[in-house]
């Protein structure tokens, strides 16, 4: 039984490696200037990882087949080196590979969160909501106009609680349930949620941020390849949680600019 | 005395190996239901429009026609992961096993507080019912998962059906739970400080009473967060309060009165707890397993000392990478940065166990039964969802890999096969000790089989979907983006439903061997520590009011010149040279 154990680990390990090797389930494509640095990160923490199961597995395997079930009871041996050798090891070897890992991985995240937007990002506020996303550009004169919580009003479009009658800066405030931008800008995306905890994730720019209701959080991204991307919210947000998408729309900048127009004289 | 009236006796029992008894018996119920809850789950997702015979009966509004809806979907996931987490993974690796062994492999008659001991089982076996309650509410079971992350929690009735009274059960309940787990785990510590027999140092104490002693310690200190959590939780739900609830947040059109609070802080509250409890699941199976192993491998482990030092630095590293579960949560991005290294440094002392136990199988007399291929199933499974850990501890790839599938893969596999995994190997190890009568070895043998492939064909596939960007909590894949995984889901509903029926053979071996198993003679594997040298079941005080006197270190294995090839740690036997640990 002990061979049978140590026949099928082995036809498991492989198993499970091979769809990584043979690319079956790929990432999904990277359009994002800042993509390959987690993509790369991905990789050597797949190479490490994959090394780490195949031999832990195997040398499981090998040891169940070698010494289970022996009819010679033969001598008990130690494990040359004893246990000191296993925490020397340990420490040194997958100690420094683990921390290796987290000191490199640490340019991408650097590269995300430490690092301010240009400035001349482009900026887009997003509101998530039970159960769907808002955005808002703030139009000719660049500026976002104030949000009112108590004027919020979904029934007359008013999703985000603007108030154009006393407020100037929100007259001219283009607002979408799609997201437009335009491809190789940098995008200042500012988020808000106005009840419950929601996730901000495209998969293909590599973002995923949550929404955290009291908090004005920031994500910057640049956008590279023209297309129309899920937007999911990862974060359970109530009974329409499996519903709540929208889209990303990267278009050139001819198109963007057209696009806008479009949606400035549907306001 | 040994009480004889029958309510004194099996229900409001002092006894701590009937309370060890009642508790796996309601992890057993829990983990059915739960398991069943998974089902369905599975089901929805490949079939989302099909119907399931006698769903309505369980909820009309969550099942109308017995077909699944979304929502009750997401009552289902919040139902299962809070039964498992907390009434299975709690109980049965620490509660079950620890209460009933700790005691006897010490050396003691009994807990050192039997009351408190009754008293945190039939209040666990309360805030099981409460949670049960929750399904037949008229609003039914809550939606925000067993996370119940705030503000989705907190402000009530507003944020969707469940929301209202069976979110407030769902507080109550995990109050209560907190409350049976202090007392459980403060008894677990004076028991073990206190009553030790005479011999009975703290470092010839067998793998596993360190494993429960340090998950006591860890529960202990992770329970008293999450108790004032709910409590505060429940406060904001009927009291009015605004602990996690900011202002201005607009539900229906309308701004809601609350305001001032933090829904971040719930977050950190909970997985202050959450990233511990972790640990309070796998560390008593890590205990169980090295135990078994041991006594499997006819040696002892290359340290017991380095074993010891590797689970108490665990349990240590636990309480400082609960940041981990919130990189991408809003919280200071530094933060994140400071919370990946310890959780990668875990990577360590993990690392050493797994060597120890491979090192320790090197040149061993290994004896394959299912108790020891439980075991090292064990290994394996935690092998397999440790290792994804190294992506999830890095908050740049937890960007692209948090709330997928991955994740789910990943704690899967660590906390719960690998941790029912100990259990398992508990029940085939114990049972002849706990019943007088052995199990059914070709049943369990098959059952092993069923779940090790099992477990790893619904498990691994978690993986790979996580990597193409699969998110998780969504009850139907039906984006074109999905749909040529459609049939690897397939493949996970139909291995799920096989390996659950898997589990039903288990349950049959079970009560089978209870009543029809051949009899179980006192020491059947062989095994040195204190348990086997009292009668199966063993009596009352357990052994019968003389203490044993302890020798030996717990695993005197492979002697030479011994009667055996073991000595049992009560035996005053001399062994010629005491083992030198290298």
């Amino acid at each position: 039984m002990g061979k049978l154990f140590a026949v099928v680990l082995v036809l498991i390990a492989i198993g499970s490696a091979i769809p990584i090797v043979m690319h079956w389930y790929p990432m999904a494509q990277d359009i994002s200037t800042h993509g390959h640095l987690i993509d790369d990160q991905m990789g050597e923490t797949m190479a490490e990882a994959g090394i780490a199961f195949l031999a832990a597995q195997f040398v499981l395997a090998f040891f169940v087949f070698r010494y289970s079930d022996r009819k010679d009871p033969g001598k008990i041996r130690t494990f040359p080196g004893g246990a000191r050798t296993m925490v020397v090891a340990a420490v040194l070897l997958v100690g420094s590979e683990v921390l290796a890992l987290g000191i490199f991985g640490q340019r991408a995240w650097a590269g995300q969160y430490f690092t301010p937007p240009g400035a001349d990002a482009m900026t887009i506020q997003t509101q998530a909501g039970q159960f769907a996303f808002y955005f808002r550009y703030p139009g000719a004169d660049g500026k976002l106009g104030q949000q009112h919580p108590d004027k919020i009003d979904e029934g007359n479009q008013n999703f985000f609680g603007l108030d154009p009658a006393n407020d100037v800066e929100s007259r001219d405030d283009v607002v979408t349930a799609e997201l437009g931008i335009p491809a190789n800008r940098e995008i200042r995306l500012l988020m808000h949620s106005k009840d419950v905890g929601h996730s901000f994730y495209v998969r293909e720019l590599r973002v995923q941020q949550d929404f955290v209701p009291g908090l004005d959080l920031m994500v910057h991204f640049t956008a590279t390849k023209p297309g129309r991307y899920e937007i999911v919210c990862t974060q359970l947000c109530g009974l329409g949680h499996y519903n709540m998408k929208a889209y990303l729309n990267v278009m050139t900048q001819e198109d963007f600019d057209a696009w806008m127009k479009q949606k400035t004289s549907e306001q | 005395m040994a009480p004889t009236g029958f309510i004194r006796k099996y229900v409001f029992s002092l006894d701590h190996k009937v309370i060890g008894l009642q508790y796996y018996g309601l992890a057993v119920v829990a983990v059915f239901i739960g398991m069943v809850l998974s089902w369905l789950m599975r089901i929805h997702l490949v079939w989302p429009n099909s119907p399931i015979p006698g769903l309505h009966l369980l909820s009309k509004n969550g099942a109308p026609g017995d077909v699944m809806t979304p929502e009750y979907y997401l009552s289902l996931l919040t139902m299962h992961g809070t039964l498992m987490v907390f009434f299975v993974l709690t109980n049965a690796p620490f509660a079950a096993f620890g209460n009933y062994f700790l005691p006897i492999q010490i050396g003691a008659e009994d807990m050192a507080f039997p009351r408190f001991n009754m008293m945190s089982f039939w209040t666990t076996f309360a805030a099981f019912c409460v949670l049960i309650a929750a399904f037949f509410i008229p609003d039914g079971p809550p939606i925000s998962g067993w996370t119940a992350y705030a503000t989705l929690s907190a402000v009530g009735g507003d944020a969707g059906p469940g929301m209202a009274y069976g979110q407030t059960l769902w507080g109550i309940s995990i109050a209560i739970f907190c409350i049976a787990s202090l007392l459980g785990s403060l008894n677990f510590i004076a028991t073990t400080l206190d009553l030790r027999t005479k011999g009975m140092s703290l470092m010839r104490m067998p793998i596993c009473t360190w494993a429960w002693f340090i998950t006591s310690c860890i529960a202990l200190l992770a329970f008293a967060v999450l108790l004032p959590a709910c409590i505060l939780l429940c406060l904001d739900r009927v009291a009015g309060t605004s602990f996690f609830i900011p202002s201005g947040l607009v539900f229906n059109d309308h701004v809601i009165p609350h305001g001032g609070g933090s829904a971040l802080l719930w977050q950190h509250l909970f997985w202050f707890f959450g990233h511990p409890e972790v640990y309070i699941a796998i560390l008593p199976a890590m205990g169980i397993v090295s135990h078994i192993l041991i006594n499997s491998m006819r040696r002892p482990l290359l340290s017991h000392r380095v074993v010891i030092g590797s689970m108490i630095s665990i349990g240590f590293l636990s309480y400082v990478v609960w940041g981990h579960h919130m990189f991408v949560s809003g919280m200071n991005p530094l933060s994140s940065l400071v919370f990946s290294f310890p959780t990668l440094i875990i990577t360590i002392p993990a690392t050493v166990l797994t060597l120890i136990w491979l090192g320790s199988l090197y040149g061993s007399r290994l004896r394959i039964n299912s108790a020891s291929l439980f075991a090292l199933g064990f290994i394996s499974m935690f092998v397999s969802g440790g290792v994804s850990g190294f992506f999830l501890a890095q908050p740049s790839i937890d960007i692209y890999l948090h709330a997928t599938y991955f994740v789910v893969g990943h704690f899967h596999l660590v906390m719960g096969v690998a941790a029912i995994f100990g259990v398992f190997a508990g029940t085939y190890f114990w049972f002849p000790k706990m019943t007088g009568h052995m199990m059914n070895e070709t049943l369990g043998k098959i059952h092993f089989w069923g779940t090790f492939i099992g477990a790893y064909c619904i498990f691994m596939p978690f993986h790979y979907l996580g990597m193409v960007g699969n998110v998780r909590r969504y009850s139907s894949f039906v984006d074109d983006f999905l749909q040529p995984y459609l049939p690897l889901h397939k493949f996970i509903t139909f291995a799920a439903l096989t390996t659950g029926a898997f589990q039903i053979l288990f349950l049959l071996n079970l009560l089978y061997s209870r009543f029809k198993g051949p009899k179980a003679p006192v020491n059947p594997w062989e095994c040195t520590s204190l348990e086997w040298t009292v009668p199966s079941p063993p009596p009352f005080d357990n052994f019968g009011g003389v203490h044993p006197v302890v020798y030996h270190d717990p695993y005197q294995y492979g002697i030479e010149g011994s009667t055996g090839d073991y000595v049992m740690q009560s035996s005053p036997e001399t062994i010629a040279v005491e083992r030198d640990e290298k």
